[in-house]
């Protein structure tokens, strides 16, 4: 299985490296042939590339601990869920995922393109077969997935604990499938400059992978973030960790490129702006691949420290530089098309948007950066935390969520006072609303940029839903349809605008969550007694007893002991009861190891938290618990003591008596506690965002676009002829 | 001797696969036409959409009519543009007016 999955792998960087040169002579000399194998290497990449990676799941499956990945990431008594996505836990693993992901976007897009664009396809092919070739080197010279053990281990390590939780196992595939994504528009625009043809069209065939790439990108962020705010047990779901920001840059220059190329489509400008933010996209998004493991920044995400650092900046530095003199070299084929006609224009607030965009993307790199920059400079590494990020970052938000206001309203070209005031009239009554009663209602006025971002949200939701309302209206007066089906066929005959307002709607909600949850927050760390009650906000909370478990892994993931707490919760009123069960998850150090001897080991490897969240849509209650283990230390060395020799059925009865000792004789544990108000609508805001990309990445039904194309030509036709 | 039997079987493998293409005639005439045509399609199934849109924003009133007017004329401009290469390439498939207009 090793020398296949290898020899996958080997003749793939083949592939890729045939690939780039089939597509660059084929270019060169005008031979389509040339140009049409390149293409068909860039599926075969994709199909030993599905192998290799099929081969490697077959082995973590069945455990083969002839394979140091395995042994690495998994281990037989390792759950099936996580035995399948252990893969990227790893270095190799996530080298392969990447490349595997690439070469599936690459046959996808160059499938797609394969009777457009002939000038630009063959040199997007020669890029993206030299990404695929660089990943691949890395692979078999450097990082390979199939590095076998001579003599293969009886157990394997086994997977983080931390890393066991669902929604981190689906997010680096996420997280890779955005930077992947972007890899595509990116190697396009690439063509377009070689070539000269700088128009549109590499934007139009592009497109939807960018959508796709930022789709990707955002749930990926979006599950990163619940991980943090579900398993890390510190109560956030965000904390400008270097990994996090990685991840979140890309993103945001992405949402840039998304707007910034409708200008180009519909009025041939900001072209250089354009190919400069796909650029600094797709090389973002290599640092941030290279962030996750390259140990040069501490994270809580440093999972393991890279031996590629070198080879990655190397590539980057080539992917800038020569990026940038490409375009440079071509400024003369990026000349605008047309002017901007107002300041008070679509084209205009998408200009606005893109410089906040890059601005917070700026703020935040600084800030990312900062340890390595400061050493540079001083010689001593300081770095930034929440509070400095939040300064910055917190009125440049405030002025996108206006933005995302303001733009689907405004008019392409120009508007008149005519216009702004026919849509912005009811939207700012709205807002204003929203505000005095926020001033009259609730504490919102203690903090002053949430109440701003309440009302701006406010402000957002009511130009989605007037957008709603008036296109139901025009299409009524256009076909006389009733309601419901007058905003079905508008939303369906206009999705890429419509699942844009969506999108803004649900950004709107997921600050809404943003806001309060930060602002109004009560936390509170305490140390308890069963028995003992404390407040937290409007709650009382009572520790009624603790929980044990040996061998009983209610959380699926495979921990042998778990220490908690029962806590009977009730608000002040008395009209709302609940229970909540916090508990920490005991993996056993590996054999042999820790001072604490046999038995002691249970207890001193990764222990990680399972928390415990009452979900409501006004606010969560979130608690975690810290048990205090002091007072097993004399249990486990008099085991140890008298108990070590034993076979491990008797260590196992042994073990479950010190686990039940803790819960007999309880010492106080410290719980962490959050009430966090509308916290919930940060998960609903990313749902709504996700749906609104998905409406829009719906393809239309190709029989109602010719049909409704043929109608359009008909009419135009009719027109010349009165004309 | 697994890893070198492996290497050659895949990379046979892969060689017919990529081979394919080289195995044909060059692309003739007609398909680079095609490939035009489909790229003009592309062209005019955009430029269409573009009409459908500044007719929408002129209906829920984001546009004044003069503006709307100006727009209108250049994208229909464009699109009739888009519309004659098409006719230039293949004339009997590409949609005509009636009445023998052009």
């Amino acid at each position: 299985m090793a020398a296949v999955g290898s020899a996958c792998l080997f003749v793939g960087l083949l592939t890729a490296l045939y690939a780039v040169g089939a597509a660059l002579y084929g270019a060169r000399t005008g031979r389509r042939r040339w140009v049409d194998s390149s293409r068909f290497a860039m599926y075969a990449l994709a199909g030993l590339l599905v192998t290799a990676f099929g081969l490697l799941e077959v082995a973590y499956l069945t455990s083969d601990l002839s394979l140091r990945i395995v042994v690495q990431s998994s281990s037989t008594d390792t759950p099936t869920f996580y035995k399948v996505t252990g893969m990227w836990s790893t270095q190799e693993g996530s080298l392969l995922l990447w490349v595997l992901l690439l070469s599936i976007f690459s046959a996808a897009v160059l499938r797609a393109t394969r009777r457009t664009m002939r000038e630009i396809v063959p040199y997007a092919t020669a890029v993206l077969g030299t990404i695929a070739a660089f990943f691949l080197a890395l692979s078999v010279f450097a990082e390979s997935p199939f590095t076998t053990f001579a003599v293969p281990p009886a157990e394997g390590n086994g997977l983080n604990p931390l890393l066991r939780h669902p929604a981190m196992m689906i997010h680096p595939p996420m997280l890779y499938s955005g930077y992947v994504g972007f890899s595509i528009p990116f190697a396009f625009a690439v063509g377009a400059l070689v070539t000269r043809r700088t128009g549109a069209d590499w934007i139009r065939a592009t497109r939807r992978f960018a959508l796709i790439a930022w789709t990707f990108l955002g749930f990926g962020i979006m599950l990163g973030a619940l991980w943090s705010y579900s398993e890390l047990g510190w109560g956030g779901y965000w904390a400008w960790d270097p990994v996090e920001n990685a991840s979140l840059m890309p993103w945001l220059t992405g949402t840039a490129f998304l707007h910034s190329v409708m200008v180009q489509e519909k009025r041939g400008m900001l072209k250089v702006w354009n190919v400069s933010l796909i650029v600094t996209t797709f090389v973002l998004a290599l640092l941030g691949t290279f962030l996750v493991r390259s140990g040069i920044l501490s994270s809580i995400h440093a999972f393991g420290a890279s031996t590629l650092g070198p080879p990655f900046l190397a590539f980057i530095a080539a992917v800038l530089v020569g990026s940038l003199v490409l375009v440079l070299v071509r400024l003369p084929a990026l000349r605008t098309e047309s002017r901007l006609d107002s300041l008070v224009s679509r084209e205009s607030i998408f200009v606005l948007n893109n410089l906040v965009l890059v601005s917070v993307c700026f703020v935040i790199f600084w800030g990312t950066f900062f340890p390595l920059i400061s050493e540079a400079i001083t010689g001593t590494e300081s770095s930034v935390g929440p509070p400095w990020f939040n300064q910055y970052v917190t009125p440049l938000a405030l002025v996108l969520v206006l933005l995302a206001g303001i733009g689907p309203v405004i008019a392409w070209r120009r508007a008149t006072p005519a216009n702004l005031r026919r849509a912005f009239l009811a939207p700012v009554a709205i807002a204003a609303a929203t505000l005095v009663a926020l001033l009259a209602l609730t504490p919102a006025a203690e903090s002053v940029p949430s109440l701003i971002m309440f009302t701006l949200v406010g402000f957002v939701l009511a130009v989605v839903g007037q957008e709603l309302w008036r296109g139901v209206g025009a299409r009524r007066a256009m076909a006389g349809e009733s309601p419901p089906v007058a905003l079905v066929r508008l939303v369906a005959r206009n999705r890429h605008r419509y699942g844009g307002y969506v999108v803004h709607a649900g950004i709107a909600l997921l600050f809404l969550g943003v806001a309060a949850s930060s602002a109004f927050v009560d936390q509170r760390d305490v140390r308890l007694r069963p028995g003992q009650t404390t407040e937290v906000g409007d709650y009382v909370v009572t520790y009624r007893e603790p929980t044990a478990r040996f061998l009983d892994d209610r959380s699926g993931t495979g921990a042998p002991i778990t220490f908690g707490a029962v806590l009977d919760v009730r608000n002040l009123n008395g009209d709302e009861r609940f229970t909540l069960n916090p508990s920490r998850n005991y993996y056993a150090a590996s054999e042999g190891g820790g001072p604490m001897g046999t038995f002691g080991r249970f207890f001193q490897g990764e222990s990680t938290t399972e928390v415990a969240v009452r979900w409501g849509m006004r606010r969560d209650f979130w608690m975690a618990v810290q048990p205090d283990l002091r007072a097993l230390i004399g249990p486990i060395k008099e085991a140890n003591r008298r108990f070590a020799g034993l076979p491990g059925e008797a260590q196992a009865l042994v073990l479950a008596a010190i686990v039940e000792r803790y819960r007999r004789d309880t010492p106080s544990a410290t719980f962490r506690t959050l009430v966090s108000p509308m916290i919930a609508w940060i998960w609903i805001g990313g749902g709504v965002v996700l749906l609104g990309a998905l409406l829009a990445l719906w393809p239309t039904a190709g029989a109602r676009e010719r049909r409704v194309t043929s109608l359009y030509a008909a009419r135009l036709g009719r027109e010349l002829s009165r004309a | 001797m697994e890893y070198a039997l492996a290497l050659l079987i895949l990379a046979a493998l892969v060689a017919v696969f990529v081979s394919v293409p080289l195995r044909r005639d060059e692309i003739a005439a007609d398909a680079a036409e095609a490939d035009r045509r489909a790229e003009l399609e592309a062209a005019k199934e955009a430029k269409y959409r573009e009409i459908r849109d500044a007719e929408l924003d002129f209906r829920m009133g984001k546009v004044s009519e003069a503006d709307h007017r100006a727009t209108d004329r250049e994208l229909r401009g464009q699109a009739i543009e888009i519309l004659e290469r098409l006719d230039a390439l293949e004339p009997e498939t590409v949609a005509r007016p009636p009445n023998g207009a052009r």
